[in-house]
């Protein structure tokens, strides 16, 4: 019974996730943490932590919520909820989009989009550079990382070696 | 450039380690694998899938895998796609939030999210940057790139609401001119 709660739970705000599942965070705050009272605040705060820290994409916080709610299958079943929904509308498209390609709607369509592209992703990160409040050399880690990122086709791992290497290390 | 077709195993292999390696954010790596590692797109192919995986709601970086894995073997590429993503990062962010409670408070491990985090960020600017080099030299794409980072970061709007907005905006000014925005 609870892993369905958690599956049409986690598969309703599938499709409010418009720009991403941490879009949904707050939503989800209040729902688990205020409406259902499965969670304190800070257990939820914690939750979000880790899945932050984890390798993968940010949407595995919603498998935590389900992990300490009903174990494994709990993480499993809300990892699908969230995931499904906009899967098939995102196959859908996907579909749609190869077969209208070098029409002058996709052309549109893309040279469109690309700028809001650019745009999301900056905005992006500026909101994870506000949540995490680093210092001037954190600042300047990001920075660096930034530049060489760009500039050498370098494997994202290395970077990120250094950066966690400089942080144990007591340099950020 | 010249691109590869993978198969379904590469194609859950490659997001496979995609997933395990994206710490703070998961983009860049995807972009490095598909584009610069194993070549199965173009820069500008991988900018229109990242476009449509961002429009659409849910997880961006699933959306991607949907999307990659749809363009080369249908509704089962898509299938693998996703697993391959999510099958090692569940199980290590499930590993991590049980060894969580008995070491959070060691200094090692602080200093080393500490670090962590404004790299994984620096990536994503990267990555940005990437994608901006690739719009033309015009005035009007950057004026949306503006907008769009200051209706979601400084204006704080809601993003469906900035969607719903830009979306056609930017789709309509590039049919009507596309000269201007190409």
């Amino acid at each position: 019974m609870m892993l369905w709660t958690l599956f049409t739970l986690f598969a309703e705000f599938s499709l409010l996730a418009v720009g991403g599942a941490n879009s949904v965070v707050p939503e989800i705050h209040r729902t688990v943490v205020g409406e259902l009272g499965w969670l304190t605040g800070s257990q939820f705060a914690a939750l979000f932590a880790i899945a932050q820290a984890a390798p993968g994409p940010n949407v595995l916080f919603v498998s935590l919520i389900g992990w300490q709610m009903a174990g494994v299958s709990g993480a499993a079943i809300s990892l699908l909820g969230i995931c499904l929904p906009s899967s098939l509308l995102s196959f859908v498209v996907a579909r749609w989009w190869q077969r209208v390609q070098g029409s002058r709607l996709a052309l549109a369509i893309e040279r469109g989009l690309a700028p809001l592209t650019v745009g999301l992703v900056l905005a992006g990160a500026s909101a994870m550079l506000h949540a995490i409040t680093p210092g001037t050399r954190g600042l300047l880690l990001c920075a660096a990382t930034a530049v060489l990122a760009w500039r050498l086709r370098i494997n994202p791992l290395w970077l990120l070696a250094v950066g966690g290497l400089l942080g144990a290390l007591g340099w950020v | 450039m010249t691109t590869v077709v993978p198969d379904r195993r590469a194609l859950f292999t490659g997001f496979f380690m995609v997933g395990l390696a994206g710490f703070g954010g998961v983009m860049p790596h995807a972009q490095h694998m598909l584009v610069e590692q194993r070549r199965w797109l173009t820069e500008q192919q991988f900018a229109e899938v990242l476009g449509l995986g961002q429009v659409l709601p849910g997880p961006n970086i699933v959306n991607v895998a949907v999307a990659v894995g749809a363009r080369f073997h249908g509704a089962s590429g898509a299938l693998v796609s996703c697993a391959g993503l999510l099958l090692a990062p569940l199980g290590v962010v499930l590993l991590l939030a049980a060894l969580y409670a008995s070491y959070q408070q060691q200094p090692l491990v602080q200093g080393l999210l500490r670090g962590l985090a404004p790299t994984g960020i620096g990536l994503v600017l990267g990555m940005a940057l990437k994608l901006a080099t690739r719009l033309p030299r015009r005035q009007l794409p950057w004026a949306l790139v503006l907008l769009t980072f200051l209706a979601v970061a400084v204006w704080k709007l809601s993003l469906l609401l900035v969607l719903l907005l830009l979306v056609p905006l930017g789709v309509a000014l590039a049919w009507h001119w596309p000269e201007r925005v190409s």
